[in-house]
């Protein structure tokens, strides 16, 4: 039985070492090639007639004008006429043509008609106390409503239950749901749910959850020593991706299909695609070498990919090329649900944590939105906590770096930093205190606190809420922390050692510009002891091996799993080949910096190539896998987390806000490439500057458009604005021993709650919802009376 | 983009021929930057693009000792390098360097700037400069207006003016050359900005025909101040800015010229702010005073009551870098 230990300290090169990413000079250059890059011969474009009105239902399309079109080669009725659209961006027609100008030209001479419906897009009202519950039967799209909103699969069984449904499943679908990977749980549900007609509820925007309840909160409320209560909330955000979405479809012939597409999930996206096509996923073939950014947004087709898929195939097999616009891809290709809570916590006269109420509100588009997970980390022994899904005319949220966690943290850690200054404890000692209440984590958050606390001088700099120093100028320190699962996904990849001593992978992943192809070849590398200069890496195309969907920091653990098993299998299977020309056991010789030696005896080695010469014409090929999740981890493991604090600045006349300092500490389990590490976390934290000061979707009461579905005034955070980011990785020997786990996620989600803090921290008020805009910090300071410029005179 | 003709005319006659009698016949390119924007986002679709970037003689800075000269097509990154005007004229200097970012002030031109359209984010999707429902009732009003006029906002207009420099060169009291099929005319530029009545006007003097060919400044001797508010560091758009230009008698104000940018359809000239430094020394107390006559008949459209705020502290900031500038 092979050794799959991951290599000791003595055997690691580049294992946990800084090594330049090896996509870094093909992407410095210019010379990387993106989906948008692919324009192969005859190449028609794609172009979408999208909806102007929040909400519609489509009377009339007149196609005619824009068929008639010279270079228009094909066209389809997306929305046909009877469809309610339910955001402005909906398409309703998609076209292709010889070029771009044509493409558009015959977009505008396309005549839809619409009967403009009532909207409503203000999810950042409190909603109204009195809703009724939503108590009626399920539908088939209430319950599409909660998966695409992330609902808690025991949630979905629940409210199965006790709700019931309004139509009768066939056997089908429940193969479907399990096709989709839906959880045994929600499908019993379904089996033993009673049917009935009607329908959930009113028509309202608002669907609210019935109250949960742990211990006696009102007892504990009751009791508590210290009781706050605040308003705490992000808006919906985007995912910006510097590449929109899109792809290029070509059919070569009527039975096959090539699809070029920005995605994160190579493996995963013939199977998509195919059921629509009429066609099997092995008669498509997928590829992508680089992306530009997808944050969740891009694990399938979408439904403008399946347009340019039926478009090509309509106009003969041509390519397509369909990517969206800015405009569009702001509208609609991705947004991270808002969460906004009334949120009071209570602790008793030592600082103890007792008490926990919650009336949560957000949107995710018309579906409603997912519910964060509340309180966040914190278990609070008595709770009272009730959501409200708003049912808003937007685009529909998608997957947005650790969905739910940056909502649930802000909602949390805000309210229990507003309850440490209630009571004039530092908020790192409050929360410390109470850290035990965060589980088997607890002793590794303590550790990163303190070390947090050194990086950005807590102890020097904290002062009590509202820096008193002269000028508008006030800084401020605050911390968040967070948590995130990260356990390797399914993989699989095939590795050659070829007869020169070159080592080829392949495999059906993807590298999204974290580091996948560097993460590879450095596991590669050390596990068979040599140079990293001989290990190529192939991945993005469907035909290797089927490897998981990059989601949920799942990538790393998943490929270095897959590949180094592969590379120890193939080693072994290389030093059988030559043990006898070294006078030695397989298992009495090692490869060291491309050396093949006998362990014992030094002066009996062969250099890796000599070695590889010896196995053959055609080499050595294994197969490598890492398990699905119905297996224990071994090389993986799920769990990580982190502790950041933020220093800002705070112009109190002005109300901008600067983040000054962002200093992080985070567990990773064995960190495989170190420089690639740190950079997916400086990603993370840039991020959440960016969303926590700058991002935000801005819709139009009136007409329910995106008003800044651009750049410019959905600001994103520039260079300036990224100041003094430092990370520290907290590589303990324990954390090694737990084996390869993703950090992505946990490094979004405590910036934006520790920046929140900082705020609070440095002009002695909240303020409430991000992002923290001159506009919010203002009104913030005049509702406590300190409008610094308000007054006659200074 | 719609199609259109393109014409590269190269004398300042020429140019003005090719231009049309309304707006939607003609539009000057120069920079492009803020055109091939508006033309891509279908907000603007003209006939014919009049390339004006080969006339002659436009594209330089002269300085006599008395005035300058700058011509319409410097591009604002070659002023913002300009040693004369970083010498003379150290506020435009100074907002030049603020704008935009390198790779647009590398193609935008001074005139050009001059003559950029509202970024209000009805006007940019395409809803109109004075966007109005069914019931003609205004966008603004009922919608997001955090980033529209606090004053002179009594409507139509709402929108804010989008150049930064404007303000700027109107505190040194700028005068421009328009030519037109009449010839050459000058104009403060004070007098060029206005705020339309009317969907389809312009929110400037210039005729559908006329181009701005060059920028005068007259020489003085003043100190001058600048202070721009925005939230981020990088590329960015104000939330207001102002421009202070104080001719000093000793250590007391004689007179002063106040400019806020970003805060009005127009470049908003503030003579109130200017009485209240007029005979007086600058101080915290002075400047403050300005500050709130400047904005004491500032209104609030909804959602931009912090833009008061702000605006305020850039004329404060304003005036107060005026003082300390050579001190």
């Amino acid at each position: 039985m092979a050794d799959y230990k991951w290599p000791d300290q003595q055997h690691r090169s580049y294992l946990g070492k800084k090594i330049d990413r090896l996509d870094g000079p093909v992407k410095l250059t210019g010379r990387a090639k993106y989906t948008y890059d692919y324009n192969p011969k005859g190449l028609l474009y794609g172009a979408l007639v999208t909806c102007p009105y929040a909400r519609a239902k489509v009377l009339s399309v007149d196609t005619s004008a824009a068929e008639k079109m010279p270079g228009v080669k094909a066209l389809k009725v997306v929305k046909t006429p009877g469809t309610e659209t339910h955001w402005a961006g909906d398409e309703i027609v998609a076209l292709a043509a010889v070029d771009e100008r044509i493409a558009e030209d015959a977009a505008r001479a396309v005549v839809v008609k619409y009967e403009v419906l009532p909207h409503f897009v203000q999810d950042e009202i409190e909603p109204p106390k009195d809703i009724p519950l939503a108590s009626g039967p399920l539908s088939q799209e209430d319950l599409e409503d909660m998966f695409s909103n992330q609902v808690p699969e025991g949630k979905i069984a629940d409210a199965i239950k006790t709700r019931g449904i309004n139509w009768k499943p066939d056997e089908g679908f429940f193969k479907d749901l399990k096709g989709y990977g839906v959880d045994q749980v929600v499908i019993d549900a379904l089996r033993g749910a009673q049917v009935k007609p009607g329908t959930a509820g009113p028509k309202s925007p608002y669907k609210r959850t019935a109250v949960q309840t742990e211990g006696d909160p009102d007892k504990a409320f009751a009791e508590a020593a210290y009781v706050v209560e605040g308003v705490y909330g992000m808006p919906v955000i985007t995912h910006c991706c510097l590449e929109t979405h899109g792809l290029v479809a070509e059919w070569p012939d009527q039975k096959s299909m090539n699809v070029h597409v920005s995605t994160q999930n190579v493996s995963g996206m013939a199977a998509q695609m195919a059921p629509m096509l009429n066609l099997s996923a092995s008669d498509i073939h997928v590829e992508q070498q680089n992306i530009g950014g997808g944050f969740g947004s891009k694990f399938g087709p979408d439904s403008w990919g399946m347009h340019a898929a039926e478009l090509s195939k309509m106009a003969g097999g041509a390519p397509v090329k369909m990517m969206l616009d800015r405009k569009v891809e702001q509208e609609m290709a991705g947004a991270r649900p808002s969460a906004y809570g009334r949120v009071k916590v209570g602790a008793d006269k030592d600082g103890n944590l007792i008490a926990w109420e919650s009336n949560s509100w957000g949107t995710g588009g018309v579906t409603g939105g997912g519910s964060p997970p509340l309180p966040y980390l914190f278990r609070i022994p008595n709770q009272k906590k009730q959501h409200t899904a708003v049912s808003c005319n937007i685009g529909s949220a998608r997957a947005w770096r650790a969905p739910n966690h940056p909502q649930a943290s802000l909602l949390t850690e805000c309210a229990l930093d507003d309850l440490a200054a209630k009571m004039g404890m530092d908020p790192m000692d409050f929360f410390l205190k109470n850290i035990e209440m965060t589980g088997p984590r607890a002793k590794t958050y303590a550790e990163e606190f303190k070390i947090a606390a050194e990086m950005i001088g807590w102890k020097e700099k904290w002062h009590p809420r509202g820096d008193k120093t002269p000028g508008p100028l006030k800084r401020g320190l605050g911390l968040g922390l967070h948590t995130w699962g990260g356990r390797g996904h399914e993989s699989h990849c095939d590795l050659t050692v070829h007869p020169d001593g070159g080592v080829e992978v392949r495999i059906g992943s993807q590298d999204l510009g974290t580091g996948t192809r560097t993460v590879i070849a450095i596991v590669i590398a050390d596990a068979m002891g040599i140079p990293i200069e001989h290990v190529k890496v192939f991945l993005g195309d469907n035909k290797y091996p089927m490897s998981g969907a990059s989601g949920g920091s799942t990538t790393s653990g998943g490929v270095s799993s897959s590949t180094h098993r592969a590379a120890v299998d193939a080693r072994d299977a290389l030093l059988a080949k030559v043990a006898s020309s070294l006078k030695a056991q397989p298992e009495e010789l090692e490869v060291v910096k491309g050396t093949v030696r006998v362990k014992s005896d030094h002066s009996r080695a062969m250099t890796w190539k000599q070695a590889c010469a010896k196995v053959g014409p055609v080499g050595i090929t294994v197969r490598g896998n890492n398990p699905d999740r119905t297996k224990p981890p071994d090389l993986t493991n799920s769990g990580i987390g982190g502790v950041q604090m933020a220093e800002v600045s705070v112009d109190i006349e002005t109300g901008v806000v600067r983040v000054e300092k962002l200093m992080a500490v985070q567990d990773a389990g064995l960190i495989v490439s170190k420089k690639t590490c740190e950079t997916q976390m400086l990603g993370g934290m840039i991020m959440a500057v960016s969303y926590s000061l700058y991002e935000e979707k801005v819709m139009d009461p009136t007409t329910g458009r995106m008003l800044n579905p651009n750049i410019e005034f959905y600001r994103l955070a520039g260079l300036p604005d990224i100041k003094d980011l430092r990370i520290h990785l907290h590589n303990t020997q324990e954390q090694e021993n737990r084996g390869v786990i993703g950090i992505a996620e946990g490094a979004v989600t405590a910036p934006g709650t520790a920046i929140s803090n900082a705020i609070a921290n440095a002009i002695g008020v909240r303020v409430p919802f991000m992002p923290f805009t001159p506009g919010r910090v203002l009104a913030a300071l005049e509702e406590h009376g300190q409008n610094a410029m308000a007054g006659g005179a200074m | 983009m719609k199609p259109f003709e393109y014409a590269s005319p190269k004398t300042e006659k020429q140019a003005v021929g090719l231009l049309g009698k309304s707006w939607s016949e003609a539009e000057v390119l120069a920079g492009g930057t803020d055109l091939l924007a508006l033309m891509k986002d279908d907000v603007v679709a003209p006939k014919r693009l009049v390339n004006v970037k080969h006339i002659e003689n436009l594209g330089e800075v002269h300085f006599d000792g008395k005035e300058m000269r700058i011509g319409a097509l410097v591009t604002m990154g070659e002023a913002a390098d300009n040693a004369l005007i970083k010498q003379h004229f150290p506020i435009l200097h100074e907002a030049l360097w603020e704008a935009a970012s390198p790779q647009i002030r590398n193609m935008a031109t001074m005139g050009g700037n001059l003559c950029q359209r509202p970024r209000c984010w009805y006007f940019r999707n395409g809803m109109g400069l004075l966007p109005v429902d069914e019931k003609g009732e205004s966008l603004v009003l009922k919608g997001d207006n955090r980033y529209h006029a606090v004053l002179g906002n009594h409507g139509p207009s709402y929108f804010v003016s989008p150049s930064t420099i404007a303000p700027v060169l109107i505190a040194y009291g700028a005068r421009i050359r328009l030519y037109g099929p009449e010839g050459a005319r000058q104009l403060e530029l004070e007098k060029f900005y206005r705020a339309p009545m009317h969907e389809g006007e312009r929110e400037h003097a210039l005729k559908p025909n006329e181009m701005i060919t060059d920028i005068f400044l007259p020489a003085a001797s003043t100190r001058a101040g600048y202070a721009e508010i925005r939230q981020k560091e990088a590329f960015d758009w104000p939330m207001a800015s102002c421009a202070a230009v104080l001719e000093m008698n000793g250590s007391t104000v004689k007179s002063a010229r106040i400019v806020l940018g970003q805060v009005a359809p127009v470049p908003w000239f503030s003579p109130e702010a200017a009485l209240h430094l007029t005979g007086k020394a600058v101080t915290e107390e002075t400047a403050m005073a300005a500050a709130h006559a400047a904005l004491e008949n500032a209104r609030n459209l909804g959602k931009n009551k912090y833009k008061i705020t702000v605006a305020k502290v850039a004329v404060k900031r304003a005036i107060l870098n005026a003082a300390k500038e050579g001190a």
